[in-house]
């Protein structure tokens, strides 16, 4: 919308004489309006600024230990220590980033057992974790003359920002019940099947954000027929993979299904929570194939979007994930680490849930229980949401999304209590 | 003289209708050096950052794969054929790839990747994109190293930056690049990016956006990756007159002709320093001749600094053309990178910077940046940039920083004397003072292709086939040898047009 309006500014200034642009301002830029804060990142800074001794911030899907601090993994220290004490050289990754990263990414979320990735079906390069791939996926698919993306109903906030910029017409199909807060698969079916050839659609592969509702393996499995008799172009976002369950390869098996049925998916990974890297930028974006060349030719056109836009990734973060991966004991540990994360965040859960009821609340609050991953889905309208940000400044966002990483024993009885004043 | 491209007519036309942008794409991309008409992809001119073999294409849609392949006139940009979906339309699932093409095979194919296949003994690499120290090594500045010591042993979170990065990294580096005295917080809007390239991309985006209709002008030659970044921004990109190829000197009459004759208000990308390919740069007194048509045109200069501190050796010398531009009160923007003068290459290190009037012009820009750079993704990587504020926030690191950094200017400043001094003693006669006379990490020395692929073929020696070699590459081993066989190649044939 500021967009708009600032074009119109413009148009209207290219039109007045010359003479008189120069009296107004020697400077281009004095027509410009502040443009609206990000809604999920805005949140902080509003937090940040809040002065109240008890606030709390559930926005940011970044995950926190008990004591409600940012945790780094212990897997991701050591390798941090083999990292400095090895002096590598700073030179430029390729345009796809380095072969050993991709190669372990890929085999992290497909699996090294899998068919199509041992035959070389399976190519991919390095991202700027989940957004950055997004971003090439969407300009490449526009490239290649794409027109429409379809995403789940709700879905992450910056998903249609992506696309919309990438020049992709973005469409939703039905996906979250909120009156019953629960998988409209029904819906969701229906959707898919009526989605006109060509179209994208796009899947969380688990742990659904925002609602954390993912289908079951058996909707799974009629997902995948459905749309094998569609000709649709199956992308896959993928940003918790162990983060969900605490087990990566079972979070992994929407994903690994689909490859094993046939489809020629392509998928974006992101490291940010599930390796806890958030600020290091790294992830992939991977497609298969019918064969090897084939995939190598996505693969190459990945790399013209790329060049222009950032020539290649960053190391360090890619570095990290490849020293632990490469590793057996490492590997291990990080998995602990993951799953250690994944329960925290399930016994939060639980906690919250029978907080809301010793808070008194005769709502059904089950569907935080069901839900999986870092975001409960709560069912607090946008009215709600603001009054609990004013009364009890409890801040998540205008959606009714609680990041549940940052609920914590000594917080959980606060932040009930707040939806319960807002909720009853 | 240079062929002239039917399409570069540079003037002051009309602004620009919605309808003539695709044509304009079109003749942009035909701009672009890599740009092959008869194959209709893309050439990898072996940029010298990448070690890649990189087939490249655009996809031309399904309808024209059994074409003949079409004339310059009518290059084939995607954007041009928007709505045509019918490549979708026909075939299953199973083959929605299968109309990707390969990108027709480069004409000067992975040039790195030549080299490091080369067996020859006597091999030479100048084509790398990085500094080599003398015995030809990669070199991460001892300061640097410390640096991340530091940042390892306080155990550093890796939680997100904001959007637009890591404050105390930007005002760094806005106080190296724009020096003490000016009051960053009131008249720059700054933003973190992903070294040099992501400053271009995200600039050329805040243009494409609020500074519509008024196109981009990059000096011939330049860095062959500006102009795939200012298409993919979706700026019309156009060339002005910068390097005289018959002088192996600066153009500077041409390039104020181009300056005066394009529209009022248009968009000049300006190399800081040490331009990239040819070395050559305007003096101090041919900048203020330079800025001041700017003035008089109110043009917006857009400045690339990859150089900085890197190519003179002195940090506040090296920023001189943009600082004054900022003092005589010209709208610039400022691409920052990282890369070169810190050695941080591969951690992509940078800012964007947009000079601006008043702190509610700051705070506004500062604002729309974040929303350009939000849906590309997300927010900056950490790592480098905690290295370089690192670095410029410690006293004693930043001094020892400041020494580093000079060494690798010096040691490239004595290469390209001996160079030249070298190529006297094999009994060259040309005059190669245009190599001393120039500045940077590379000389652009005037051989045409076929000399280079002799040096290649016959030599080893891997170069681009502009005529463009990288100082760096160059050390007292090999001096000797390249200066005899550049001698070779070019005895008695002229090294201008």
């Amino acid at each position: 919308m500021a967009m708009n309006a600032l074009s119109r500014c413009s148009n209207q200034l290219r039109r007045l004489p010359l003479t008189r642009l120069r009296q107004m301002s020697t400077s281009p830029w004095s027509f410009f309006e502040m443009a609206p804060l990000d809604p999920i990142i805005g949140l902080n800074e509003q937090f940040q600024k809040d002065d109240y001794p008890s606030k709390v911030i559930v926005g940011v899907g970044a995950y926190r230990d008990e004591k409600g601090k940012p945790f780094v993994l212990p897997s991701v220290r050591k390798a941090e220590k083999i990292l400095a004490e090895g002096g590598l050289d700073m030179e430029y990754a390729g345009i796809a980033g380095e072969p050993r990263f991709v190669d372990l990414a890929l085999e992290f979320a497909y699996g090294e057992d899998s068919a199509a990735l041992k035959e070389g079906r399976i190519q991919g390069v390095q991202a700027l974790s989940g957004t950055g791939g997004l971003r090439v996926f969407g300009e490449m698919m526009k490239k290649h003359g794409s027109t429409t993306l379809y995403l789940p109903n709700p879905s992450w906030g910056n998903h249609k920002n992506i696309f919309t910029n990438s020049g992709l017409e973005v469409k939703n199909y039905r996906y979250y019940d909120a009156d019953n807060s629960s998988l409209d698969f029904e819906g969701m079916v229906h959707d898919i099947k009526s989605m006109p050839a060509g179209s994208i659609v796009l899947l969380h592969a688990c742990a659904h954000n925002p609602t954390g509702m993912d289908p079951t393996l058996e909707q799974w499995k009629e997902l995948s027929s459905v749309i094998k008799e569609q000709d649709l172009v199956t992308f896959f976002d993928c940003a918790y993979q162990g983060f969900a369950s605490g087990d990566a390869s079972k979070d992994a098996a929407a994903i690994r299904m689909f490859v094993e049925d046939g489809h020629l998916i392509s998928m974006v990974q992101s490291f940010s929570k599930n390796f806890g890297l958030y600020g290091q930028r790294v992830g992939a974006l991977s497609v298969v194939g019918r064969d090897a060349e084939e995939a190598k030719k996505v693969v190459s056109q990945m790399k013209t979007v790329i060049r222009p836009m950032y020539s290649n990734p960053p190391r360090h973060g890619a570095r990290l994930v490849t020293t632990i991966l490469e590793d057996p004991q490492l590997t291990a540990e990080f998995r602990e680490e993951c799953k250690g994360m994944a329960d925290r965040i399930n016994t939060m859960r639980g906690a919250l849930k029978d907080s809301l009821e010793s808070a008194g609340s005769t709502r059904d609050w089950s569907h935080i229980t069901d839900q999986i991953g870092m975001f409960a889905y709560s069912g607090l309208s946008n009215e709600q949401v603001l009054e609990m940000r004013a009364k009890h400044h409890v801040y998540c966002t205008g959606d009714g999304r609680i990041s549940m990483a940052g609920v914590t024993s000594d917080n959980v009885d606060y932040i009930a209590n707040a939806i319960h004043d807002v909720a009853k | 003289m240079p062929p002239t491209n039917n399409n570069t007519t540079i003037d002051a036309g009309e602004p620009t209708s919605e309808d003539q942008l695709t044509h304009i794409r079109r003749s942009s991309l035909a701009l672009d050096p890599a740009w092959d008409a008869e194959t209709n992809s893309l050439r990898h001119l072996g940029d010298l950052d990448d070690d890649d073999l990189i087939p490249i294409a655009y996809f031309p849609l399904k309808a024209n794969l059994n074409e003949a392949p079409k004339t310059k006139q009518e290059g084939l940009h995607p954007s041009a054929s928007a709505g045509d979906v019918s490549a979708y339309s026909q075939g299953s699932s199973d083959d929605i790839w299968q109309n990707v093409p390969m990108g027709a095979p480069d004409a000067i194919l992975g040039i790195a990747q030549a080299y490091r296949q080369c067996e020859d003994p006597r091999k030479v690499n100048v084509c790398v994109g990085a500094y080599r120290d003398d015995a030809g090594k990669s070199y991460v500045l001892p300061s640097v190293r410390a640096a991340e010591k530091m940042l390892w042993e306080s155990q550093e979170p890796k939680e997100y930056l904001p959007i637009e990065g890591d404050k105390d990294f930007v005002r760094c580096a806005l106080k190296f690049a724009y020096g003490p005295n000016m009051d960053i917080d009131t008249h720059v809007a700054a933003v973190q990016t992903l070294s040099g390239t992501g400053a271009c991309a995200i600039g050329g985006r805040f243009l494409a956006q609020f500074w519509k209709n008024h196109p981009i002008y990059v000096p011939d030659p330049t860095w062959s990756n500006h102009i795939s970044i200012f298409n993919q921004c979706g700026l019309d990109c156009r060339k002005y007159r910068y390097y005289n190829r018959s002088t192996n000197a600066l153009d500077l009459e041409g390039m104020l002709k181009d300056l005066n004759r394009a529209k009022d208000g248009s968009i000049f990308l300006l190399h800081a320093c040490a331009h990239n390919p040819t070395g050559c740069d305007p003096s101090l007194e041919q900048w203020k001749e330079v800025i001041d048509v700017v003035r008089q045109k109110h043009h917006v200069c857009f400045f690339d600094s990859a150089y900085q501190g890197f190519a003179s050796g002195n940090a506040e010398v090296d920023a001189q053309a943009f600082r004054y531009a900022v003092s005589q009160h010209v709208p610039i923007l400022l691409a920052q990178s990282f890369a070169k003068n810190f050695g941080l290459y591969g951690e992509r290190v940078g800012t964007l910077s947009v000079v601006c009037g008043d702190a509610e012009q700051r705070d506004h820009i500062l604002s729309e940046l974040r929303l350009i750079i939000r849906p590309l993704y997300s927010s900056p990587p950490r790592h480098g940039s905690s290295i370089v504020k690192t670095v410029l926030m410690d006293p004693a690191l930043k001094e020892q920083y400041y020494e580093e950094c000079a060494g690798m200017a010096l040691r490239i400043q004595k290469m390209r004397v001996k160079l030249v001094q070298a190529l006297q003693k094999a009994g060259s006669q040309h005059d190669w003072s245009h190599i001393t006379g120039q500045i940077g990490m590379f000389a652009f020395t005037g051989m045409n292709e076929a000399m280079c692929q002799q040096l290649t073929d016959e030599f080893s020696i891997y170069l681009t086939m502009n005529g463009r070699i990288s100082m760096a590459g160059l050390n007292q081993k090999n001096l000797e040898y390249v200066a005899a066989s550049i001698h070779v190649v070019t005895d008695g044939k002229s090294i201008s047009l």
